[in-house]
């Protein structure tokens, strides 16, 4: 492992968040990008071959040390660390509305869940899930909320783009038409 | 079909009330709906309106979720669409259109965002098991353990705190009035059968601190308004007491 190498592993030791690409070049400017790529390559590999509790992994759009998931139990059974709260059936099903319309004002979420979602947005936002992206145009100029880096954090996901394809669900939304004639 | 049956999980039966309502087995009108449907294996495609709104209706009833606008609001599109389905369509089958469509197209999108909102759930279990450095989660407080005392115990502790309480210290206030009026008297007296006399003339042997002072205070008035004149001659010295006209005369 070079000096870079040690280097970036320091930094995302340290960090609380995931770090960018761009957070990790700029500890090093004069590296160029397949360098810093590489030596995340190492490090990456470093950890996966090795004989270690944590992984390097990627998440939110940025490379996060993780403890490795078969630890979890035991590390939450000795209250080292608590999990976070688990989330309300009503709140997943705000959070999948707004991931995948997003940007989305409430009316539309209320449509699709067929019930008032002010108090579950409230709280989604108090969790750092979903923020405020925009006004949409129209009466009113009605808030537009979208996800955040903490819901892909939560997700553990890289980006939105690894959230399920609708047509991979079992419920396929046809078209109204085709419903109608069967 | 009885709606106990269909509706066996999220309720329970009493004696008292029928069911014991549990607010959070539904999120909303759709999911009630959808559970009614999938669980008596009804096309969705084709959905005996006419059942299903009455069991909707029997179900809000009987869950106690009268008060609930969500659900009420979905009670009367469902019977507002039965009411569509008992008019005459049109001659031409082409012109007519399910009224059930919209309600259907509903449906499946919620049942869509439902199997996603299971997907996130278990994407969040399988993520909640990997921590990450830094999350520096306060731990919860332990809730204290049960206190358990037997009498002797908390008698004991009552007489260690009474013993541990300091005692209170209580002044006794003694008044010494000072009498400035009877010394200004006793001085001029004295003086008036002699010249000079030093200060500790004034008093007998064991004089109260209060017969000194008023003495003192005494002496300062007076020499204030020149009926005498003090002297003294060193430092911590004897003090003398003269009177003013042998100081006017010297």
């Amino acid at each position: 492992m070079n000096r870079r190498t040690q280097l970036l592993e320091a930094a995302l030791f340290s960090a609380s968040r995931p770090l960018s690409l761009d957070d990790l070049q700029r500890l090093d400017p004069d590296a160029t990008a397949e360098e810093v790529a590489a030596s995340v390559d190492e490090l990456r590999h470093h950890y996966q071959a090795g004989e270690h509790g944590i992984v390097l992994v990627e998440v939110a759009g940025g490379l996060q040390l993780l403890s490795r998931p078969e630890f979890g139990e035991a590390i939450a059974e000795a209250q080292i660390v608590t999990r976070p709260r688990k989330l309300s059936a009503a709140a997943l099903e705000t959070l999948a509305v707004i991931a995948y319309r997003q940007p989305v004002g409430r009316a539309e979420v209320e449509e699709i869940r067929g019930v008032s979602v002010e108090g579950v947005l409230r709280s989604l936002q108090d969790r750092g899930l979903i923020d405020v992206v925009g006004r949409a145009e129209g009466m009113g100029r009605p808030l537009l909320y979208g996800t955040t880096m903490a819901f892909l954090e939560l997700l553990g996901l890289r980006g939105l783009e690894e959230l399920p394809r609708l047509e991979e669900l079992s419920v396929a939304l046809r078209p109204l038409a085709e419903m109608v004639e069967q | 079909m009885s709606l106990s049956a269909v509706s066996a999980p999220p309720v329970v039966a009493t004696s008292d009330t029928p069911f014991i309502v549990r607010l959070d087995a539904f999120s909303g009108p759709l999911d009630l709906l959808l559970h009614l449907i999938r669980h008596q294996e009804i096309d969705i495609t084709d959905i005996p309106i006419a059942q299903i709104a009455d069991q909707f209706l029997e179900a809000i009833d009987a869950l106690g979720l009268n008060e609930a606008a969500d659900y009420l609001e979905m009670a009367a599109r469902l019977l507002r669409i039965k009411v569509q389905m008992l008019l005459p369509r049109p001659f031409d089958e082409d012109d007519w259109e399910d009224p059930r469509a919209e309600l259907v197209r509903r449906l499946l999108e919620y049942e869509q965002i439902r199997e996603l909102a299971t997907w996130l759930s278990t994407q969040v279990e399988l993520r909640a098991d990997r921590f990450p450095r830094g999350w520096v989660q306060p731990l919860p407080q332990p809730e204290p353990p049960p206190l358990v005392v037997d009498l002797t115990e908390l008698v004991a502790a009552v007489e260690r705190v009474i013993e541990a309480m300091p005692q209170p210290v209580v002044h006794r206030v003694i008044p010494r009035p000072l009498d400035v009026e009877g010394a200004t008297r006793r001085i001029l007296t004295v003086l008036e059968e002699r010249d000079r006399l030093d200060f500790r003339e004034l008093f007998d042997e064991r004089p109260t601190v209060a017969d000194v002072i008023s003495a003192l205070i005494a002496l300062l008035e007076l020499a204030r308004v020149g009926r005498l004149l003090l002297t003294q001659e060193l430092q911590f010295g004897a003090l003398t007491i003269a009177r003013e006209p042998t100081h006017a005369a010297a």
